[in-house]
């Protein structure tokens, strides 16, 4: 199959309307509430710092649901979800009390009780493998495929069992948040101070971790583990990139979640099929873009993105470079007999290591934006181009009087402090340090400040 | 509909591949056979080629996992050793893809782990990348390697599994592990592993030790920070991937973290740590895969990782460097020994107090002793713990009965209190005179420490006391009893 | 400029300082002058004669500026104590001297030439809490740690240097603690281990980051009298210090650092009230509102 090929499949949306049948919406129905009820609690163990403890768990209850199984002999969901939830705050207290019984390693703790708990539910499971329909691979992956053929009745209206199971599981965890935000918010920021307050950081601690293995098990016969684990901390981790507010990030999370999930069941039915491959696991496929969409929120999240930081530190690079040009011409002018210097490229490369491509640029902007002319191979300010350099200058100046009074910095060292102050430094700034300065008519090197009034 | 069909058999033919020894026995069998003694001694003599091989195999394993491990502890990244070896998976689906879409055989085992090796490699920079470059902390970094890579490896297998070349081939024994099929050529990959490992962690011991305990330090020495931490999570991704058939992805990393946290209650000692986590890695996989093999079905990985745990639990408990059994040992005979020591003297005071002028030991005037109610109000005891605290005193022939409920000292107590007063009035006076405690808190501050000066303390103390005190045999309390 | 040449962490970089300053050179064209020579800091050919030498030094930590152009000398054989209040940057004065925090910018020389290639020379005491006191080795272990970046590579460590880490022990009077783990260390013999881990560097300048902190009067005592041996070999000591009532006794030269250098000099000189209230007493506002704003990156002019 040929590129061409494969990126119209892959664009071809008409394709997926085509086979797009109710099954697939009640699939990512499901997908949607299980991510959203796992990103929900996510925010808190990433804030935590205890996202490691998501994967803990939903490797944990393995035990848990065997042994549920094994008593009960029935897959009934009330004894599954008391069996996980029992299993997974015992991980909690397990970790805590070897990390602090015996001084181990957090993380490590966490390893030592996880894995051993997974392996006795594997024992337990292999061990009644065959009167059992409960495998492991059904825990790690789901069967999300199946989850439509299991419906309940609901008034009058079919629906997944599934789906209704996580739907309640959803409204606690949103509940869970909305009653206990601010106690949350403090016990995940600062647990001693929540102590203090009467708030039981340990309380809050365990609560939320219940809620996590309640969760994993209402997910782990539709969607499996995989995506509790990924959802549980990468939709988080990707609003963190995105928001410094706790509600937002919370929002946030809740909605990159959802759209992985529909859109993890929409790759999972197309993208195989360019490569000519069947379509593949949907949960699998929901966990990979998240995670694609967290690789974007890495590099292109408005402040915290790599990208952003980058361009931000471009254009400011640019809007120096000219403020430099602005500054020199007008250092030039005051001197007069420039005629005679080295073009202001070399001189600003000289100076301040200015690059020859950022010169070219911010000359080219400072030229369309009428600050500056060009007389054959000499550079003038034009008149609002001397305003705003005087002012840059004047700026310039006044950092150094205001230096040399208040620090002791060296005489010949203000210059440098100065030229990177200017740059930040607004209307409001200049007034203080004018103010701060009593505006002295020279600077400390004997130059003349322009006054605030010629400009 | 046909794809609800082709939905449905997925999920019911998704094979169910363990690392037990088979599926034999009948379906409602539950019970564990026991193994007949033939087999034990067939077992343990290693006759048997396939089990050789296998309990071989998985010692090893477990013994360079034991040392790998150690490291990782001490630099407080157990967990991400998790997180690489789920992020194996992808490779090896990717690589299987691979090698079916170019006609090879995809079943190459040494392609497969390529595969794994490389991507659990791209897993771990990932992590480095996303600490560093971003604000997220190392857990959710972790987390989100896990989960994603995970993730699309299980979305590869699922690809794999409805291709035309043949069933998910078994790749999914790569996340639990089977161990009864390894071969001896696995065997020897793992040993050449082993030995690799074990050879750069001693080449490199100092510079790794050095690492752990204090980065700054290695760094302003100028030892490359970032290329020692690779190399380390470079060979956690190997045993990784090797371990991958044996034990299985999950399991895996039971044995990078139980081995060393069991070894860390054994020793202070970094290189008899480093030693025995090898030791309990590879007995663990030792003892474990025997056990497997004697009995059916029972998943080798499992079992493994369960005979890890218990060498955890006993080195927890049992520990000597800082097991709990040492430590409640320890705590228990300090506070016996704290609360003897203020019965001898409370009595030793009472009898000071009762018989000013004359030595106590001989005055065979009183023939009364202490009250225990007097005793009572002296500390803040409970009358339990006095009890038992007389009891003790009392069966070691330090204090005598003299009536209902009063005590006094005996010869042999006398002599004992008498050194316990000097001792605790030294202190005081030492508190007193170079501490600036005022005389009514020097009580207490010479009560917890009094009971852990040695000889050594005393001598210093009496060296600095000289000049100023005068009954240096016997001081004085500085304050009322 | 404002572009970043550091790509290790996006977080931390403030400006690039100009190479040369447009005033600095077109006065220099239009008069034909040299440049100013530098009064009291050092000319650059003294340099190698300086343990170190510190010029325009600018680091911030994730947006928040924690050293501003901060000049300095540091001269041979005395014991230099850098003090100010807490968050002035001390810690990473000595972090951004031993290339352990990415600079913004700035020069630093340890006798004429960068940190990596004077290493051998220089010794370094951490504070004591940025370790493990719980890792499991014992105190002649972290001793000999010491002599590690003289051992070198993949070699393991002798009977040769086990005996120099010995010695050094003995001479912090810790010699009968060496098999001791060191969680069992009461804190002033913690301290005492890490002394006798530079000591053994045998280095010619040391920095040590609040050694005083949190040791008995004894330990202190031990660690002041190694110092002045240190002096006496002609070694160069600069020290942390947090407390003022020692400073005039321990000290012959000062750095009072708050993200700047407010004074630096011989101790009877710069250790006046005005000085430390400058030190002590609040930083300039003005300046700190635009060092942030430029850590900021904010386009919005203040």
């Amino acid at each position: 199959m040929s590129v061409v090929q494969s990126l119209a499949g892959l664009l071809s949306l008409g394709g997926l309307f085509e086979i797009w049948t109710e099954l697939d919406t009640w699939i990512v129905v499901t997908g949607i509430l299980s991510s959203v009820s796992c990103a929900l609690l996510g925010n808190f163990m990433v804030l935590r710092r205890l996202s490691m403890m998501g994967d803990a768990i939903s490797h944990a209850v393995l035990p848990g649901l065997a042994i549920a199984f094994l008593v009960t002999g029935s897959r009934d969901s009330v004894t599954m979800f008391i069996g996980a939830a029992i299993v997974g705050v015992l991980t909690a207290v397990f970790t805590q009390s070897i990390h602090s019984l015996g001084k181990v390693d957090e993380g490590a703790s966490m390893g030592v009780v996880f894995t051993t708990l997974f392996a006795i539910g594997l024992v337990l499971i292999v061990r009644a493998a065959d009167s059992v329909d409960l495998d492991p691979g059904c825990v790690l992956y789901g069967a999300i495929e199946l989850v439509p053929l299991e419906v309940v009745e609901v008034g009058s209206w079919l629906v997944p069992r599934a789906v209704v199971t996580l739907t309640v599981v959803l409204a606690i965890n949103v509940g869970f948040i909305a009653l206990f935000f601010k106690e949350l918010r403090i016990s995940a920021f600062d647990p001693a101070t929540a102590t203090t307050m009467g708030i039981n950081a340990q309380v809050m601690h365990y609560l939320l971790m219940t809620l996590v293995a309640v969760t994993t098990v209402a997910s782990f016969e539709s969607v499996g583990s995989i995506l509790v684990i990924a959802m549980l901390i990468v939709p988080a981790a990707s609003a963190h990139l995105l928001t410094d507010r706790l509600l937002t990030m919370i929002i946030v999370s809740a909605v990159i979640a959802a759209v992985a999930a529909a859109g993890g069941h929409a790759a999972a039915i197309t993208v195989p099929g360019i490569w000519g491959y069947a379509d593949t696991s949907t949960a699998g496929m929901m966990a990979v873009v998240s995670g694609v969409i967290f690789f974007f929120t890495v590099f292109l999240a408005p402040r915290h993105g790599i990208v952003m930081k980058g361009v931000n530190q471009a254009r400011l690079a640019l809007r120096i470079v000219r403020e430099d040009i602005l500054a020199l011409l007008y250092r030039l002018d005051e001197t007069e007999g420039h005629e005679s210097l080295p073009p202001v490229s070399r001189l600003l490369r000289e100076c301040n290591g200015t690059g020859r491509l950022l010169y070219t640029m911010g000359m080219a902007a400072l030229r369309m934006e009428g600050k500056v002319q060009r007389h054959g191979n000499v550079y003038h300010l034009t008149d609002i181009g001397t305003k705003k350099a005087g002012s840059l200058i004047r700026t310039h100046r006044l950092w150094e009087s205001y230096l040399h009074k208040y620090s002791n910095l060296q005489v010949d060292h203000l210059h440098f402090s100065a030229e990177r102050l200017e740059h930040v430094t607004g209307t409001r700034m200049q007034q203080a340090l004018a103010a701060k300065t009593e505006s002295p008519p020279t600077d400390p090197h004997g130059k003349a400040i322009p006054g605030d009034a010629e400009l | 509909m046909k794809r609800v069909v082709a939905y449905s058999l997925v999920a019911l033919t998704t094979p169910l591949v363990f690392g037990g020894v088979g599926h034999h026995g009948s379906i409602t069998d539950t019970s564990i056979a026991l193994p007949s003694m033939e087999e034990i001694i067939r077992l343990v003599t290693l006759r048997d080629y396939n089990t050789r091989v296998v309990v071989i195999g998985t010692m090893v394993l477990g013994l360079a996992a034991g040392i790998v491990g150690t490291f990782m502890l001490l630099r407080k990244r157990s967990l991400m050793g998790d997180a690489i070896s789920h992020a194996t998976l992808p490779g090896i689906g990717l690589a299987f893809i691979a090698m079916t879409a170019t006609g090879g055989n995809g079943k190459s085992l040494p392609i497969l782990l390529l595969g794994g090796f490389l991507s659990g490699l791209v897993g771990m920079l990932c992590i480095l990348f996303i600490r560093k470059y971003t604000r997220i902390k190392e857990d959710a970094a972790l987390g989100v390697v896990l989960g994603v890579f995970f993730g699309l490896g299980a979305a590869l297998l699922g690809v794999i599994q409805k291709m035309n070349t043949g069933h998910a081939a078994g790749l999914e024994s790569f996340i639990y592990g089977k161990t009864a099929s390894m071969l001896a050529a696995d065997a020897k990959l793992i040993a050449i592993v082993a030995t690799a490992v074990v050879v750069i962690c001693a080449l490199l011991y100092k510079e790794f030790a050095l690492l752990c305990f204090d980065q700054n330090f290695s760094a302003a020495q100028g030892w490359p920070v970032l290329a020692l931490d690779i190399v380390m999570m470079i060979m956690v991704v190997v045993v990784t991937v090797t371990g991958l058939q044996a034990v299985g992805l999950i399991l895996i990393i039971a044995l990078l973290i139980i081995p060393p946290a069991a070894a860390r209650f054994w020793s202070d000692d970094l290189l008899k740590i480093l030693v025995l986590s090898g030791v309990i890695g590879a007995a663990s996989g030792l003892i474990g895969s025997a056990l497997s093999a004697l009995t059916p079905r029972l998943p080798a990985g499992a079992i493994i990782v369960l005979v890890a745990a218990g060498f955890f639990a006993a080195s927890m408990v049992f520990g000597t460097a800082r097991g709990l059994l040492l430590r409640c040992c320890r705590n228990l005979a300090l506070s016996r020994t704290v609360g003897r020591q203020h019965l001898l003297r409370a009595l030793y005071e009472w009898h000071e107090t009762n018989t000013p002028t004359e030595a106590p030991t001989h005055d065979r005037t009183i023939t009364h002793g202490m009250a225990i109610d007097e005793l009572l109000g002296h500390r803040s005891w409970s009358a339990f713990r006095l009890r038992r605290v007389l009891a003790r005193a009392f069966a070691d022939e330090v204090i005598t009965l003299t009536g209902a409920d009063h005590f006094r000292l005996t010869e042999r107590g006398m002599a004992e209190a008498r050194r316990i007063v000097r001792n605790h009035r030294l202190w005081e006076l030492y508190l007193i005179t170079h501490a600036d405690v005022a005389p009514g808190k020097v009580d207490r501050d010479a009560d917890q420490i009094e009971h852990i000066l040695g000889t050594v303390m005393v001598e210093k103390l009496e060296r600095v006391l000289q000049s100023r005190t005068p009954h240096l045999a016997m001081p004085s309390s500085p304050h009322a009893l | 400029m404002m572009e970043s040449h550091e790509a290790t962490d996006p977080g931390v970089h403030v400006a690039d300082p100009p190479e040369f300053a447009v005033d600095a050179l077109s006065d220099a064209l239009l008069a034909g002058a040299e440049m100013s020579e530098v009064p009291a800091l050092a000319p650059p050919n003294a340099y190698e004669q300086m343990p170190v030498v510190v010029r325009d030094l600018t680091v911030a930590y994730h947006r928040k500026p924690v050293l501003w152009d901060v000049d300095c000398d540091i001269e041979k054989g005395r014991i230099i104590g850098i003090i100010g209040p807490n968050g002035a940057g001390k810690s990473t004065l000595l972090k951004a001297i031993l290339d352990l925090v990415p600079k913004a910018s700035g020069r630093i020389l340890i006798y004429g030439k960068r940190y990596r290639r004077q290493r051998r020379l220089v010794g370094y005491v951490p504070q004591r809490e940025t370790v493990d006191w719980d890792f499991p080795v014992n105190a002649l272990d972290v001793v000999t740690m010491g002599r590690y970046g003289v051992i070198g590579w993949c070699r393991p460590v002798t009977r040769k240097h086990r005996q120099a880490a010995l010695a050094a022990m003995d001479r912090v009077g810790m010699a009968d603690y060496a098999r001791r783990q060191i969680s069992q260390l009461s804190g002033g013999q913690q301290q005492r281990v890490f002394l006798a881990r530079a000591l053994v560097q045998d280095a010619d300048i040391y920095f040590m980051d609040e050694p005083f902190a949190g040791v008995d009067a004894a330990t202190e005592k031990a660690i002041i009298k190694l110092l002045q041996e240190f002096r006496e070999n002609g070694k160069t000591v600069v020290v942390i210090h947090h407390d003022l009532q020692t400073v005039r006794d321990y000290f012959d030269n000062l750095i009072l650092l708050n993200m700047r250098v407010v004074a630096a000099g011989a101790t009877r000189d710069v250790f006046t009230e005005e000085n430390l209230h400058r030190t002590y007493g609040g930083r300039l506002t003005l300046l700190d509102e635009a060092v942030q704003a430029i850590a900021r990156r904010d386009d919005s002019r203040l």
